[in-house]
């Protein structure tokens, strides 16, 4: 059954820069799937608190403060411990490539980076939970 | 608040009404507007921003253009074609490559080289939880520290970041805002220990609220006590720093956020009139602080739509401040501003193409007669730049400079049909967003609405689409790609200045008058609570060694904070 995907579009850390959040949300939302917004500086804990309330398939991070190898281990870590690790984690960003292979390891099923197209986040998320399912 | 709707005040020449149609005007059009589709590589052509051009420019673009009306010469009433009568043969801009990271010590040690390989002008970067105004130890600061920027939660922070530096010659600008009184009343008292005059001393601080608001969201408190804080921080540096820009209000960051060209100009040339509109509520004379209010743009790929911004930015702002305000100082009249190449234009892809990008980018800002300019790192789109990349940077402006020959003689573009018909073009849209936005009862009203907000969203999602469908190619990333690995060398932040901050920050609150501290902390909080200007508490508090977050949370708890309304 086409079940529509729910997407968790976050924005964590103190960085205000949510052009990237913002259109990327809007491209989920106009390739058909239900896309909740958590609006600014979100803390781990009431990411995986939405996310939970939420029931959302799919949770994609954008930050570009450079906070990720801080944060979005923490938000993984906290979506397992409330029964969330099924949950695909994807991140957008300014992520140096050398970053990655640690967020990947704490979880994250893939990284996008500046230059990457809304059609490979909305083709990349559809497919690996349509997988699942 | 009284807000009139703007009067028409001034008006723009329009292209000349088409002559009735004959045959041989039929043929000249069919010429000259319809080409045979196959001799073109596209139907359509646009700017970066999507304005649509024209095949050929001619005297018929330009219709009834008068030469004293429309430009003048440089220096001369409305200034389109530059702020002085010598423009770069008198001075060369000011090269000021923004600079932050880590701790102070670190910061000050680039502030050193940079200076050392011949930049004229410092600008500092502060990373997000003293933007935010936290200090270092505070939970929500976990990560961030000295990652966008340098890390400064104190003065003995301030002290360390400036040590070294002649403050009476050197002018720093300090792109800071929700905060930047605090900052600022930093800056001021080092250089009172230096025994640097307040009055001798030069700088900036970014101090422009609006844009936060409308773009790139570090606001903390409410709109209208944070223009409070702005309103304090003019009228201070006009009795006290006379020489300080209080504030540079800036397009950049609109412009980053996914804007046009004519968004960037009207929404920063808009916020620049709701700034004078409250300083004069507070009962300031506008030629007593007009002159000090600076500009700071985007300088994005499209050359001439970015030539001709800075053209018409200057006539409409110089319009603006004599007809709608009636300033009477020709200074007033003066759109000054800096400019930074767009951080947004570069790809992570072939990073080495961004070098080429910046150096158009800056050549725009140079025909477009900036006064000061940073250029971006070829490394931005994957971290702060290296210094090897920060130095190839300021290289890009010394060659514009010293080898190009742009700058021997003002506004070289000028007369151009093309240029002139964009500069008009890009000036009456900029005043039919002015329109837009008086109706809507003026800029802090239109950004409650969310409309400079919803403007820019939709401006970037078409821009992404546009991208993405291949109507506009990115070379290296959309067209031209090629796997390759990140051939660079990229500035990795220490995890260690988190901890060295926390424990300087520890040490200072246990060395400190605590008792001191506290007394200024309370003064500023009943002054707060009433309408005095803040700057004087601040400065005791600074000079109390109170930190950056104690005064921030003070006002917080007397302003409130802000959260954006979700727009839809």
């Amino acid at each position: 059954m086409d079940k529509r995907i729910r997407v968790l579009v976050a924005k964590p850390g103190l960085d205000g820069h949510d052009r990237g959040a913002k259109i990327i949300a809007r491209a989920l939302r106009d390739a058909g799937m239900e896309v909740i917004y958590t609006g600014l500086r979100q803390t781990p804990e009431q990411i995986a608190r939405a996310a939970l309330q939420e029931d959302v398939d799919a949770v994609g991070i954008s930050i570009l403060s450079g906070a990720h190898n801080t944060i979005v281990p923490r938000i993984c870590q906290l979506l397992r411990e409330e029964g969330l690790g099924d949950v695909l984690v994807t991140v957008g960003g300014i992520i140096p490539n050398q970053d990655i292979p640690g967020l990947k390891q704490a979880g994250v099923a893939e990284v996008f980076q500046p230059g990457a197209s809304t059609q490979e986040v909305v083709e990349f998320i559809r497919g690996r939970v349509q997988q699942k399912a | 608040m009284v807000h009139k709707r703007a009067e028409a005040i001034h008006e723009v020449p329009r292209e000349r009404p088409k002559a009735p149609e004959t045959d041989s005007s039929r043929d000249e059009r069919k010429h000259n507007a319809a080409p045979g589709r196959v001799s073109e590589r596209q139907e359509t052509f646009t700017t970066v921003s999507g304005v649509p051009i024209e095949r050929l420019y001619t005297a018929e673009n330009l219709g009834d253009f008068d030469y004293a009306r429309e430009l003048a010469d440089p220096g001369q009433f409305p200034f389109t074609r530059g702020i002085h009568r010598t423009m770069y043969r008198g001075k060369f801009w000011t090269m000021r490559q923004f600079s932050g990271f880590g701790t102070p010590e670190d910061t000050n040690r680039r502030l050193h080289y940079l200076l050392a390989q011949g930049q004229t002008g410092l600008s500092i970067a502060f990373d997000l939880p003293t933007l935010m105004g936290y200090d270092a130890d505070h939970s929500l600061a976990e990560g961030e520290v000295g990652k966008c920027g340098v890390a400064v939660s104190s003065l003995a922070d301030m002290e360390t970041l400036l040590a070294g530096l002649p403050l009476e010659t050197v002018t720093t600008s300090m792109t800071i805002n929700s905060p930047a009184v605090m900052i600022w009343a930093m800056y001021l008292v080092v250089a009172e220990r230096q025994g640097a005059r307040w009055e001798k001393i030069s700088g900036t601080i970014q101090n422009d609220i609006l844009k936060e608001y409308i773009a790139q969201k570090e606001y903390i408190f409410p709109p209208k006590p944070s223009m409070r804080l702005v309103v304090d921080s003019i009228q201070f540096a006009a009795r006290e720093v006379p020489r300080w820009n209080p504030i540079s209000i800036s397009g950049y960051h609109i412009r980053e956020a996914g804007s046009t060209a004519v968004q960037e100009l009207a929404f920063t040339l808009r916020d620049g009139i709701e700034y004078v509109e409250w300083v004069r509520e507070a009962g300031m004379a506008v030629d007593d602080f007009a002159p000090r209010l600076s500009f700071f743009f985007n300088s994005h790929n499209d050359l001439f739509e970015e030539v001709a911004k800075f053209r018409a930015a200057r006539k409409v702002w110089a319009h603006v401040m004599r007809e709608r305000f009636g300033a009477r100082d020709p200074r007033s009249w003066l759109c000054r501003f800096h400019t930074q190449t767009a951080g947004c234009s570069l790809a992570a892809q072939q990073p080495y193409n961004n070098v080429v990008r910046t150096a158009i980018q800056a050549l725009a800002a140079v025909l477009g007669g900036t006064q000061s300019l940073h250029t971006n790192s070829l490394d931005e789109a994957w971290a702060l730049p290296s210094e090897a990349a920060a130095t190839l940077a300021l290289r890009t402006q010394q060659v514009i400079a010293h080898e190009s020959g742009v700058a021997s003689t003002a506004d070289p573009l000028a007369g151009s049909y093309f240029v002139e018909r964009l500069t008009l073009d890009t000036e009456r849209a900029c005043l039919d967003y002015f329109e837009k936005i008086d109706a809507l009862g003026g800029m802090v009203a239109a950004i409650e609405k969310g409309f400079p907000q919803r403007e820019i969203h939709e401006a970037a999602y078409a821009y992404q689409l546009a991208v993405e469908r291949k109507e506009k190619i990115i070379v290296g990333v959309n067209e031209y790609a090629a796997a390759e690995p990140a051939p660079l060398d990229i500035l990795v932040i220490d995890e260690a200045a988190a901890q060295r901050q926390k424990e300087k920050l520890d040490g200072l609150k246990r060395k400190r008058d605590g008792r001191r501290a506290e007394e200024t902390l309370e003064a500023l909080a009943s002054a707060a609570a009433g309408n005095t200007n803040l700057m004087p508490y601040i400065l005791n508090c600074v000079r109390a060694y109170a930190t950056l977050g104690e005064m921030c949370d003070v006002l917080r708890k007397v302003f409130g904070t802000y959260e954006e309304p979700a727009f839809h």
